[in-house]
């Protein structure tokens, strides 16, 4: 492990990632300052330019309106410590991953079904194909009204968004095992249950891990506006109400650095679910880290 | 004198004999109505090498596909052993344990360690428990050389050992007859040298019949005891040449006069079908 990070910490890619993050919060940090720096006479010509072409004169368009990363990092230092940051980074991370559970828990078997049985597909596939393009949000409001609590309607419309793209993943992995592979096994005497365990289940996992980790991305999307949307839960406003809830809360009360903390927070917060899903898909494909 | 009457300790093979009677193969008698095989008739002796050779796209792998219970046929019938496997009355042949198919681009399964997928076979017909099976996948792996991949994924190891791998997983299921489809196609010259004398080797200790097809007629006389050329869709035999260069053979029998001889006897045959073969693209195109 050590061994692993000093050979990352050596190579020029790593110091080129750096690199780049370095500057881009140079660049950031500059431009959101442009209100203090185009002060003197001498941007004048740049100001009357700006004006010219339509823009705020004081300062530079888009990027001078928005919070400095100092700031932010000092807002950050700020929230960090609150029990509110918290709770919403954890009212969040906990629907993420109930609604992906539920979806996993419910998508690949039903992925599976529609894929290895004809009536299944014949049944379930036309409404299915109807409901999957409605996007998870457009669930929102009728998910208030059908799901006895709060909580509940925003883990299920968390639960929509990774459902989808999780089913036709396993759907379109089971169909495209290459038939040999089923010839060979009822050759050597496999049973229909041998070939569905040892053939079908392992031939559809690298798409298994696929659609988790593209699903895993829509969930951090749905529950962030899911929250939003909904007012945040059954929590006190502003505590605990979930990370979308803190962003919309920070707008609301005009504090602009922590909305950006609470972008960077989710931001990090999908890493490390991308992560964490990366790894474990790794772990169960072992055949597939060798390419 | 000639191996293929003598088992490995000598004693003759008495099984694996495949008997081709009459077969015809029409795809989609409704509509197109493509005649892939026309009235073919072909015995293959019990513990023989037979080799297939016929240009791409003929109607060898129908033969094959018909033997192995993966597609149906039209009329006629194939037995093994005097046991009908499919005729008119039961188009489709049951796929079983006795008739192994090593395919085109192989079919090892990814997901599993090259012995997982050798010890699949007797493991599934409940032959053998695991313990048993990774004993024997062991000991038949090593007498193929192939002991250093044992714990390697197919997906690790070169497109030559995944066919020796393949076969050894054949042979493990103790078939009475071996369908090789073009396994050396894709590999280069040099590798492909290599593997029919690894073939050989293999052959020499399990005696079973081979059902091989190829479209090279160099492959085909250095290998076979008996070479059939098919000709073109629809596909039957066109010629069948004994080839009386004695087994066990080794790579110096390629530039033998008798080999040499073999080849020229043949090659008008070969080429005149992959014309046509050819010109039927052609035309088609």
């Amino acid at each position: 492990m050590a061994k692993k990070l000093g050979k990352m910490v050596a190579s020029s890619l790593f110091w080129r990632g750096v690199a780049s993050i370095i500057v881009f919060l140079v660049l950031w940090e500059i431009g959101s300052r442009s209100k203090e720096w185009m002060a003197p006479e001498m941007f004048a010509p740049l100001k009357s330019l700006l004006g010219a072409l339509g823009f705020k004169k004081d300062y530079l368009p888009w990027i001078g309106t928005v919070p400095a990363p100092s700031g932010v990092l000092k807002a950050w230092v700020e929230v960090i410590g609150s029990a509110g940051y918290w709770q919403s980074a954890y009212m969040s991370f906990f629907r993420v991953m109930s609604g992906f559970f539920a979806a996993m828990l419910v998508g690949i078997p039903f992925g599976l079904a529609l894929a290895v049985s004809r009536t299944a597909n014949g049944i379930f596939f036309p409404t299915f194909e109807v409901l999957r393009p409605i996007p998870p949000l457009a669930w929102v409001p009728a998910s208030i009204i059908f799901w006895p609590t709060q909580e509940l309607s925003i883990t299920f419309v968390t639960f929509l968004g990774a459902f989808y793209t999780i089913v036709i993943n396993v759907l379109g992995g089971a169909r495209s095992i290459d038939v040999r592979y089923f010839q060979a096994a009822q050759s050597m005497g496999s049973s229909s249950w041998d070939i569905f365990r040892r053939i079908i289940l392992p031939g559809t996992l690298p798409s298994i891990v696929v659609g988790s980790a593209v699903g895993m991305g829509i969930t951090w999307e749905v529950v962030v506006a899911a929250e939003m949307i909904s007012g945040g839960g059954s929590q006190a406003a502003g505590t605990g109400g979930g990370l979308g809830f803190f962003i919309w809360n920070s707008y609301v009360g005009g504090s602009y650095e922590q909305i950006v903390v609470g972008m960077i927070s989710i931001g990090v917060a999908g890493y490390f679910s991308s992560e964490l899903l990366r790894w474990l898909g790794k772990y169960v494909t072992p055949w597939l880290r060798v390419r | 004198m000639d191996m293929r009457a003598a088992g490995p300790s000598g004693s003759p093979v008495t099984r694996g004999r495949i008997v081709i009677d009459d077969v015809v193969k029409v795809y989609d008698p409704e509509g197109a109505a493509v005649m892939a095989v026309d009235h073919c008739s072909l015995d293959i002796e019990a513990g023989e090498i037979c080799m297939i050779v016929g240009p791409s796209g003929c109607g060898k792998t129908t033969l094959l596909n018909a033997i192995a219970g993966f597609h149906d046929i039209t009329s006629g019938r194939i037995l093994l052993d005097d046991e009908v496997l499919c005729s008119a009355e039961r188009p489709k042949a049951e796929p079983g344990p006795d008739r192994i198919v090593v395919f085109q681009n192989g079919a090892l399964f990814p997901w599993k360690t090259n012995l997982d997928n050798v010890i699949f076979g007797p493991v599934m017909q409940g032959k053998l428990d695991r313990k048993q099976a990774i004993d024997k996948g062991r000991a038949m792996m090593a007498d193929a050389g192939l002991s250093s991949v044992e714990h390697s994924y197919p997906g690790e190891v070169s497109s030559g050992m995944r066919r020796r791998v393949e076969i050894v997983r054949a042979l493990m299921n103790d078939p009475r007859v071996l369908l090789l489809d073009e396994p050396y196609r894709a590999l280069d010259s040099l590798t492909k040298s290599v593997m029919h004398e690894a073939l050989l080797e293999i052959y020499y200790k399990n005696k079973v019949t081979i059902f091989f097809i190829t479209h090279d007629l160099e492959e085909a006389i250095f290998l076979g005891h008996k070479v059939a050329i098919m000709t073109t869709r629809p596909c039957k035999p066109k010629k069948v040449l004994a080839v009386d260069i004695p087994h066990p053979r080794d790579y110096s029998v390629l530039t033998s006069k008798r080999f040499r001889e073999l080849i020229e006897e043949t090659n008008d045959a070969v080429h005149e079908e992959a014309l046509k073969a050819f010109q039927a693209g052609e035309k088609e195109g």
